[in-house]
């Protein structure tokens, strides 16, 4: 090819041709290549993509920050922190009698327990043991996330506004409960922008996991942009022929053909472009050009067949089987390694209402090994000071039995009372045990942390001040934490 | 109480009128790189920010004082700081202090004015804003504010609560250049700009950007020709009767609304079940089709099953009111969801018809426009009333209160119900009211179970008190509403079928004519379409039609040189606004150049091409039939995508990327972004490959015999032009670089042929179907194919 149009589009690259452009178009254009129309973002007028610019319009980040990306994998259904990290001795020795009165004080149940007759106290069915220097105890369905217990930080007292998995989830993953908001991605997407000229900035795996494969559905809201920029929406990676929607050429096309048409596509509108002046028709192409990196980009990341046997040992057996939490993971770390600013996983199967031993032993099973391989595979790499790894759901689970409470077997209700998280890596303080519950696992007795907390603890590692991270919209200035948030500087290194 | 199309303006109800236009003639003198986004302040301009000669109250001051102060100076009392409120002109003028010798406003008196001494001041515990606010004033502001009491501090009541009056018609000098009066007030802004309004726009370019506006599709190329070749006149107004006559109109316009109506077929929480709520969708398009006075529309959808004796039909258009979200966990408090459904019918009546962001003053008292948190609750109040249960119990059933529909008056009387699934018995949720009123309550922070005071239907004062002689329901909410003098409802109204026509509203933030919403670019503009609108009896096609006999509609959008410096938002319309397509348009478009487009009104939503699996991988098991998506086939394919299946927890994807709302609430505006995921959308997505596919056996059958004819053919169906020579040659030279690839790979052809299912046919040899077909895609992936320019 020698018509300098097309040589032009190969050679792009976002800045090449900003420059190119500008010199012609002005500065609105250089915003729409950002992806955004300058006059539909912000009602402020702050540009929605501009943190997509170096150094970003937003002022952002506000200080240093510690961490660069983040991997979230959440653990959707409410893991129970009993059976997990929150040790409660007393519940074992209380087996089978009711809760007292002084300990639930009248608080809120969900309503498929609300109406039960009685409610028999259960003490995990899984031992627990201290490990590392922490002396953090553990259960023993935690036998490879107890190794890595000195590079972790466990929060126990975790609690949520929503006792129901629909408002709690988005509770966690937008900060509000209702639908519409822009999910945590989203937002970073927006205040800090990209990092990988080939990659979207806001990726999103999920899993489905073995302890109850017909739990809780997700929503594509959870990785929605909400009245953010679109382009800040998570991108959903899939196990499959197309990992990501409409990514796969059609068939009988091959990458000469693809390139060749959309050299084709840019030279025409390159006309249109001189003969209109619209900025959005630069945007477009530009566009076109992502789309294309992208087709090369993504399977290359999503092809992990190059992985050394190590690798696959280090992550589990299910590391092999496309689609798993185990897969998902190392996908996760070949994402950072890329620099994709929020990695979000999903695993579902986590809601044990009844028959929980069986099933969260399986779900524990399911994302154990591979967790704790993400935290050893991110330090061997010198990756994990900058990225923050999290690990949790929406709520915990209550410390009496739903349902019969049987020698093998009792289920739990939804807690949002107190729960356990744990985060490791960028910034977050390792090898500590944050927040305690009373002996009965029901109440937080110390250092409580609110989602939005936690949320605003996630943006402040992150180098982002939670409340001056805000999007003009409808009037009214939103952020992640609402109106509330309280930076929890104990978790941080 | 007897509902009439035309209720009687009782005065008083709304606020004077006198002194409207005299607040909004004020536009008209000021510069417009301070209007230019009025929205966001003063505060995005850069650089060259000039303190105007005049500093005006509404436009200049006020978005200041809205956007810094009132979260604390505002009308929320239980946060106001200092005893100051500076919404109101008794608060921003009254003495402070105990002593009530300071004031924050001595109109005249700089050093006097504390105000201005607080916002000047280095002190970081007097500064204001404070510095824990994270707000900040730029010296531009400041200076504004400085010079506004230096000039005497008018002050000026917020413009979109004062009735509009029918302002007189601005002179202008290019009288020659005007159509209709919308362009004297679009040609009085530019000449005072020194802006040469634009040259039309070709002919091509006009029937393409009417017809798009008013039906969603393109022009065939036989109505291209048509209008190519009528010289009579009234030829384009010919064309706008025809397409507004159209089923396609009624369509598109109903389209529209269910964005507004956040119409879905799904539940929307958890397990997101499937419901019946088509058959309000068939009737909205029934009510366009018959171009239903817009008031009735409206008051039917609020209020039909409290109209004396309703009819089915009256009773269907109440669904509107049903299409909220409804929860089917087990383990929610009903009640507290049930509350969450009278919210969001009281949001959707803020945004839909007032323009106004209620919901803010749900938790509290509102921090920007005067809504109380009593009066939010007030008109809770009127939609509270419903037999409902928060809960959808036993699982999956139709939620309280709804009607069976039966075949039989299905095909005697509701014949614009499309029964395509000749179902004997069509439920549909429907409101109805309680014979005695649930009390309703202020419920503190919003929330279900933290009543206050007990309150009783009512509007907000500062709109229009609610007049004792209406009756307490929604019918008489209606009646408030739908009263001329509602300084809100037609305003809101007008503004957005002007949005449909140019992409931008007047007031460019459709769902917010409050403190912090845009300013009108030409509110005497928006008053004489709003008051015209009325008088024609609430006649939405006469109001369309009377857009596009503008010349302002019709011009060229090219942008001339000089002119993205001088309006880079294109708020004075100099030029006609160049917007892509729609999610909705750019679907049907494909089908319908390729010919496939199913034509169908009405009825049950249909499945077409989705990407495999993803219904499923978010799946919890529940859900019944919205837990996998069994893909439709044949003509359901190929239905316009208003049809579309609407899942909400899931919405299509392709759609989404287009930036179609989740339709979770209401919405009036939509985002329109440009990202990859679109380009990888209408390069990949097989119903645009197999459209494409489609429209390369049409230009073969009816395109003519050469290469250039059939590729110009398409181009002109993508387009609705003719290629330039460059384009064409460049196109040619393309086909024959794919032709010779498709020959040495004659299997790659007959892939790239299988994709989609409409039958193959085979026309020519595969690779030169194929290389046709690879045409027609890209130029369907052209700029301009998914514009309107």
């Amino acid at each position: 090819m020698t018509n300098p149009i097309n040589e032009r589009s190969h050679l792009m690259n976002r800045r090449a041709f900003l420059s190119k452009a500008s010199i012609g178009i002005g500065t609105a254009a250089l915003a729409s290549l950002l992806g955004c129309n300058p006059f539909r973002g912000d009602e402020s007028g702050l540009i929605g993509a501009a943190g997509q610019a170096a150094g970003g319009a937003l002022g952002l980040p506000h200080f240093a920050p510690r961490a660069k990306r983040v991997i979230y994998l959440f653990q959707s259904g409410g893991p129970s922190q009993l059976e997990l990290f929150d040790y409660k001795p007393l519940l074992q020795k209380l087996r089978g009698q009711e809760l007292p009165e002084s300990v639930r004080m009248g608080q809120r149940l969900t309503g498929m327990t609300s109406n039960q007759a009685s409610f028999p106290l259960v003490g995990s069915f899984y031992a627990f043991k201290q490990h590392g220097q922490s002396g953090a105890w553990l259960s023993e369905l935690l036998p490879y996330t107890s190794k890595v217990v000195d590079d972790i930080c466990i929060v126990k007292s975790m609690y949520t506004e929503a006792i129901n998995h629909d408002p709690a989830i988005t509770f966690f993953q937008t900060g509000s409960q209702q639908p519409g908001r822009p999910s945590i991605g989203s937002w970073l997407s927006y205040g800090l922008g990209s990092t990988n000229e080939n990659l979207p900035t806001f990726c999103v795996l999920l899993s489905r996991g073995t302890g109850r494969p017909n739990g809780q559905p997700l929503y594509s809201r959870l990785w929605g942009n909400g009245f953010l920029h679109s382009l800040h929406q998570g991108v959903q990676f899939r196990s499959g022929k197309d990992p990501v929607l409409y990514l796969k050429d059609p068939e009988g096309m091959s990458r000469e053909s693809r390139r060749e048409m959309l050299d084709r596509i840019a030279a025409l509108n390159q006309q249109q472009l001189d003969q209109f002046g619209d900025p959005e028709i630069s945007s477009r192409i530009a566009q076109y050009e992502m789309a294309y990196r992208m087709q090369s980009s993504v399977p290359e990341v999503m092809d992990i067949s190059g992985e050394p046997e190590y690798i696959y040992r280090m992550y589990g057996p299910d590391a092999m089987t496309p689609g798993s939490f185990a897969a998902n993971c190392l996908l996760a770390r070949r994402l950072a390694e890329r620099n994709v600013r929020f990695i979000q996983l999903y695993h579902m199967g986590w809601d044990q209402h009844d028959n929980l031993p069986g099933a969260v032993a399986r779900q524990a099973k399911d994302v154990d090994q591979a967790s704790a391989a993400l935290i050893l595979d991110l330090k061997q790499r010198g990756m994990l000071d900058d990225t923050l790894v999290i690990w949790g759901g929406e709520f915990g689970r209550t410390n009496y039995s739903q349902g019969m409470l049987t020698d093998t077997s009792y289920g739990r209700d939804h807690h949002p009372r107190c729960f356990s998280i744990w985060m490791a890596g960028g910034g977050v303080k390792p090898g500590i045990v944050y927040g305690e519950t009373d002996d009965f696992g029901y109440n937080i007795t110390r250092d409580p942390v609110h989602v939005h907390d936690f949320q605003a603890t996630l943006l402040h590692l992150l180098g982002i001040d939670h409340e001056r991270l805000t999007y003009r919209y409808q009037g009214r200035r939103f952020r992640l934490t609402d109106v509330e948030g309280r930076l929890v500087k104990e978790l941080i290194a | 109480m007897k509902p009439s199309n035309s209720p009687t303006t009782k005065a008083g109800r709304f606020a004077l009128a006198a002194g409207a236009a005299a607040v909004l003639c004020c536009v008209l003198l000021m510069p417009r790189c301070q209007r230019a986004k009025a929205e966001g302040g003063p505060a995005l301009a850069s650089g060259q920010k000039a303190v105007p000669e005049v500093v005006d109250f509404n436009f200049h001051v006020k978005p200041i004082l809205s956007d810094r102060c009132f979260k604390c100076h505002g009308p929320d009392n239980r946060t106001r700081e200092g005893g100051l409120r500076l919404d109101t002109r008794e608060g921003a003028f009254a003495a402070l202090g105990e002593a009530g010798d300071r004031h924050a406003i001595v109109p005249g008196d700089v050093e006097r004015s504390t105000l201005i001494r607080r916002i000047f001041s280095d002190d970081p515990n007097l500064v204001m804003p404070p510095p824990e606010s994270n707000l900040l004033l730029e010296d531009y502001e400041k200076a504004i504010l400085k010079k506004w009491i230096e000039q005497g501090a008018d002050w000026k009541e917020h413009w979109a609560f004062i009735p509009p009056v029918k302002p007189a018609l601005p002179k202008v000098k290019n009288k020659a250049w005007a159509h209709n009066e919308i362009d004297l007030f679009i040609l009085a802004r530019l000449e005072e700009q020194g802006i040469e309004p634009g040259p039309p726009a070709s002919r091509e370019q006009l029937i393409r950007r009417l017809s798009f506006d008013l039906t969603g599709l393109p022009p065939t190329l036989e109505e291209i020709d048509a209008f190519l070749k009528d010289a009579a006149p009234n030829a384009f107004e010919k064309a706008i009767n025809r397409l507004l006559d159209s089923e396609a109109c009624a369509e598109h316009l109903a389209s529209k609304w269910m964005d507004v109506a956040r119409y879905a077929d799904t539940h929307g929480y958890q397990d997101d079940l499937e419901r019946v709520m088509w058959p309000w969708r068939d009737w909205v398009i029934h009510a366009f089709g018959q171009n239903m006075p817009y008031d009735q529309f409206v008051r039917w959808q609020l209020a039909g099953d409290l109209l004396p004796e309703p009819t089915r039909e009256q009773l269907i258009a109440t669904a509107f009111n049903r299409n909220h979200k409804i929860t089917q966990e087990g383990g929610v408090i009903p009640e507290e969801y049930r509350v969450e459904y009278v919210a969001d019918r009281t949001q959707t009546f803020g945004t839909a018809f007032l323009g106004l962001t209620l919901e803010c003053a749900r938790c509290h008292s509102h921090k920007y426009d005067p809504v109380e948190q009593e009066e939010y609750f007030q008109l809770f109040s009127f939609f509270n009333n419903v037999p409902e249960y928060g809960l959808i119990e036993p699982y999956g059933a139709i939620p309280e209160p709804y009607i069976r529909l039966s075949r039989k008056e299905i095909s005697e009387v509701l014949t614009f119900i499309n029964n395509a699934d000749t179902l004997d018995d069509i439920p549909l949720m429907v409101m109805q009211e309680l014979k005695t009123p649930r009390q309703a309550y202020v419920l503190r922070r919003g929330l279900y179970d933290q009543p206050a005071e007990p309150v009783n239907p009512g509007t907000p004062k500062s709109i229009g008190a609610f007049p004792p002689e209406l009756p307490p329901n929604r019918l008489g909410l209606a009646e408030w509403l739908l009263d001329p003098a509602n300084p809100l409802m037609a305003r809101v109204t007008v503004n957005r079928f002007w949005q449909q026509m140019f992409g931008t509203g007047i007031v460019a933030t459709p769902y917010d004519f409050g403190s912090q919403g845009a300013l009108p670019t030409h509110p005497e503009l928006l008053d004489w379409l709003a008051i015209r609108f009325v008088e024609d009896g609430w006649d939405a096609k006469a109001l369309l039609k009377y857009i596009a006999l503008s010349a302002a509609y019709q011009q060229s959008c090219e942008l001339r040189p000089g002119l993205m410096e001088q309006d880079p938002e294109n708020r004075l319309l100099a030029r006609a606004p160049r917007l892509r397509l729609s999610a909705e348009m750019i679907r049907d478009h494909a089908l319908a150049i390729s010919g496939l487009l199913n034509s169908e009104v009405g009825g049950p939503s249909v499945k077409p091409y989705q990407p495999e699996g993803i219904w499923e991988e978010t799946t919890g098991g529940g859900g019944g039939s919205t837990a996998s998506y069994i893909m439709d086939e044949g003509e359901k394919l190929y239905r316009r995508s208003m049809y579309t299946f609407w899942k909400r927890t899931v919405p299509p994807p392709s759609m989404m990327s287009f930036d179609a709302p989740t339709r979770d609430f209401c919405t009036v505006q939509r985002q329109e972004t440009s990202t990859p995921q679109q380009a990888l959308v209408l390069l990949n997505d097989p119903q645009i490959v197999e459209a494409c596919r489609v429209l390369a056996y049409r230009a073969v059958e009816e395109g003519g015999a050469g290469i250039r004819e059939r590729i110009a053919f398409m181009f002109r169906l993508a387009t609705s032009r003719q290629p330039g020579e460059s384009e064409l040659e460049s196109l040619v030279e393309y086909f024959g670089s794919e032709l010779a690839r498709f020959r040495q790979r004659p299997d790659a052809a007959a892939s790239f042929l299988s994709v989609g299912q409409y039958p193959q046919k085979e026309l020519l040899p595969a690779p030169e179907m194929a290389a046709y077909a690879l045409l027609a895609n890209a130029i369907f992936n052209l700029d301009e194919t998914i514009t309107k320019g």
